[in-house]
């Protein structure tokens, strides 16, 4: 099977260490993974802002990177809630046929990180270790966009000595939303804040989520308020082992 | 908050005010975490939810894709049942034809049983303008008219206000529009209930006209269905000669068999309740009894611009249950004023661009006013995809700009980005700035970034903001060959 990561822009340019934990997970599972170069952003950012045309390019190259490989994996639940439900509209928008067509070939088979490991290597214990009190926040897009259901706590129950600690009003959305975090910073601050103390209340020395975009801006939350929880992905975690802890 | 809806300041300015209410805050959040949970409760009693929805869902899409035809169905049989039925194309000429009618009756006084309809076209100021006082008879209204306020909820029109602030605006302002509330008045829930109904009676068995809204309207019978908590609708509906109903083109409703599916979803996803307690039919006259003169006022303003938005049209399935607003994030801090509408929350920032179209700074700020969690179409019972219909007015109110002279900072920075990801190298040089910025940085300990000037600041005044990694994932891959040389 030919698998290719897309690590996303974010990742990319801001935590590089969520794309090598998916790596060396993936590889010590036996897929060998790739990193076509020619990846940049599932164009995203530009969609959820109304910038429709301006995300024709990403979606572009998104899909001429990813051609012909079996498995696309990425670990965020927006980026691959925006390649199967948001590349279809902007290959509509640009009047490309050939696009409408590459999208609709691609698009299925892109997915996020969980549900690459449940769903289609059919594992649930990934031989982790990371002795820790753990809490998890379903982000919004892998909850409602994709439907991720509890991949990641299957998931984050087999780690060996993780203790794994609910979180109040988990499925409530932290506020980061893209450009909301800037356009409607005080509600988003607002939002944030009530996150961060249903994280604070946990007694979790981490918090894990599928997405950096919204652990960034909780953990940016987090940060001011010097709360000493650690913001970590789940990829991260799911590498984690005794040899090379995360 | 005094006044009206119009001129309102921008979504991210009425949330700041909002979001500085500690007490709204806290009122808010009570408020709609307590009627979450009732619905959540019974909507989980309900085996077939689902299916349900999708039976709503297609009863309203059906009734929209046939409107016209429906619509003068619903014309025939209202008209068969002895109700004089008119067209209204706008606010001001549905508010010309009530205000004619009570002129032509010689009334100085309405009661009205609560229509967001008549507020979303100010027909209160207009009859006040004629001289006619209009006295809104549901609870929550009552309280949002005397204290001079606006409606911050569709079904909880007054969620902002807490108790003792009910029982002070009672205690001033009723006696001078009417029977005053009583001296010993308190802040029970009980008391501040009975003062109201002593209030309200009075008018009720004075008023010789009422004005209702609909919550449907069915085509083929000619009946209007009005869908109640307190009774005071069907007072309204009963006891004055003449009756005059203000209806949304889009609350029409087939068949009445079709009514089924809407009468289960409203009330579990409206109020948390199985059931509501008053549900009123009506169709024309009915001789010597109930009014004797019945009018019917069809109204587009702007539903026939929101049917014609092939991705926009679902938000005319609405049936103004308002789960939407109780399970929104954003409308959960804010509250309902700083969406500027009669119709707040989820559906209102999709609504409101909708009627009135894109264009202005207050309504294209709305379809911005959400994070897209999509909480509110997990909500929906009748499943319009909100979150579909935002990203679409986006792009409606980016495009409405396209012809800019000066263009926004924001287009120039997605126009950059989007050069930016059309090719990997050029990425790949911005992001090699990045990493510089973070060799520098994190050379001198530094792991966040400190304040930001210009747009970064709406990050960083409340948030850190990591400082960036020294070497992008991207450069990781080719130095090591994805982590096989060290």
């Amino acid at each position: 099977m030919r698998v290719a990561l897309m690590v996303t822009c974010v990742n990319d340019a801001m935590f590089p260490g969520t794309g090598q934990a998916v790596v060396r997970l993936l590889r010590r599972l036996g897929v060998d993974v790739d990193f076509p170069q020619a990846q940049t952003c599932c164009g995203q950012p530009m969609v959820n802002t109304g910038y429709l045309d301006e995300a024709v390019p990403a979606v572009r190259s998104f899909v001429r990177a990813f051609e012909g490989y079996d498995a696309v994996v990425t670990p965020s639940g927006s980026c691959a809630g925006s390649a199967r439900h948001q590349h279809r509209l902007v290959a509509e928008r640009s009047g490309d046929p050939g696009l409408a067509a590459a999208v609709a070939e691609t698009s299925p088979r892109t997915y996020e990180l969980s549900e690459f490991l449940v769903d289609v290597l059919g594992v649930t214990d990934v031989g982790a270790y990371f002795p820790h009190s753990v809490t998890y926040h379903p982000t919004c897009h892998s909850l409602r966009m994709l439907g991720v259901g509890d991949r990641p706590r299957r998931l984050l129950e087999r780690v060996r000595g993780l203790r794994l600690v609910d979180l109040p009003k988990a499925e409530e959305c932290c506020g980061f939303g893209g450009t909301f975090a800037l356009k409607n910073a005080d509600t988003s601050v607002a939002m944030g804040s009530d996150k961060a103390r249903h994280v604070r209340e946990t007694g979790a020395e981490v918090l894990v989520a599928g997405d950096n975009s919204c652990l960034m801006h909780i953990g940016g939350v987090l940060g001011r308020g010097r709360a000493g929880v650690r913001v970590l992905h789940l990829a991260e975690i799911l590498a984690s082992t005794e040899e090379q802890p995360a | 908050m005094t006044g009206t809806f119009v001129g309102m300041p921008a979504f991210p300015s009425a949330a700041r005010a909002a979001l500085a209410d500690t007490q709204l805050r806290h009122n808010l959040a009570h408020a709609t975490g307590v009627i979450r949970g009732k619905r959540a409760a019974v909507v989980g009693e309900v085996d077939n939810w689902e299916e349900l929805r999708l039976a709503g869902a297609a009863v309203k899409e059906r009734a929209l894709l046939a409107l016209d035809t429906q619509l003068v169905r619903l014309e025939e049989s209202l008209t068969a049942h002895g109700a004089v039925v008119h067209w209204a194309r706008d606010a001001e000429e549905a508010n010309r034809i009530v205000v004619g009618l009570a002129r032509a009756h010689e009334v100085d006084e309405v009661v009205k049983v609560k229509s967001m309809l008549t507020q979303e076209i100010g027909l209160n100021e207009a009859l006040e303008a004629a001289g006619i006082a209009a006295w809104e008879t549901d609870l929550a209204e009552l309280i949002v008219q005397l204290g001079g306020d606006l409606p911050s909820h569709i079904l909880v029109p007054a969620i902002h206000r807490n108790r003792a602030e009910i029982r002070e605006i009672f205690a001033r302002r009723m006696g001078e529009v009417g029977r005053p509330a009583p001296a010993d008045l308190t802040d029970e829930p009980a008391v501040l209930a009975g003062a109201a109904r002593e209030h309200l009676r009075e008018k009720f068995l004075r008023a010789r006209m009422a004005v209702s809204g609909a919550n449907f309207a069915v085509a083929d019978t000619g009946t209007l269905v009005v869908v109640e908590s307190e009774g005071n609708g069907r007072m309204c509906l009963t006891l004055p000669e003449v009756l005059v109903s203000i209806v949304g083109i889009e609350k029409v409703v087939p068949t009445w068999a079709e009514l089924d599916p809407l009468l289960r979803l409203l009330p579990r996803s409206s109020t948390g309740e199985r059931m509501n307690p008053y549900t009123s039919t009506w169709s024309g006259i009915t001789p010597g009894d109930g009014p004797q003169e019945v009018h019917v006022v069809l109204l587009d303003n702007g539903r026939t611009r929101a049917l014609a938005d092939e991705v926009g049209r679902q938000a005319l399935r609405c049936i103004r249950c308002s789960a939407c607003l109780n399970v929104c994030p954003v409308y959960e801090r804010t509250g309902g004023h700083a969406y500027g509408s009669v119709y707040p929350g989820p559906i209102g920032a999709i609504l409101n661009p909708l009627l009135r179209g894109t264009g202005d700074p207050q309504t294209d700020a709305l379809p911005y006013a959400s994070s897209l969690c999509g909480a509110c179409f997990e909500a929906c019972p009748v499943r319009i995809d909100i979150p579909e219909v935002l990203v679409h007015l986006r792009s409606q109110v980016v495009d409405g700009h396209r012809e800019d002279r000066v263009p926004k900072p924001e287009a120039v920075a997605f126009r950059g980005a989007g050069w930016a990801f059309g090719d990997a190298r050029r990425l790949d040089r911005a992001e090699r700035l990045s990493s510089l910025a973070g060799r520098l940085l994190r050379r001198r300990g530094r792991t966040s970034l400190g304040r930001l000037p210009g747009p970064g600041s709406a990050w960083t005044d409340a948030r850190d903001l990591p400082a960036p990694p020294t070497e992008s994932f991207r450069d990781w891959w080719r130095r090591t060959d994805g982590g096989e040389r060290p």
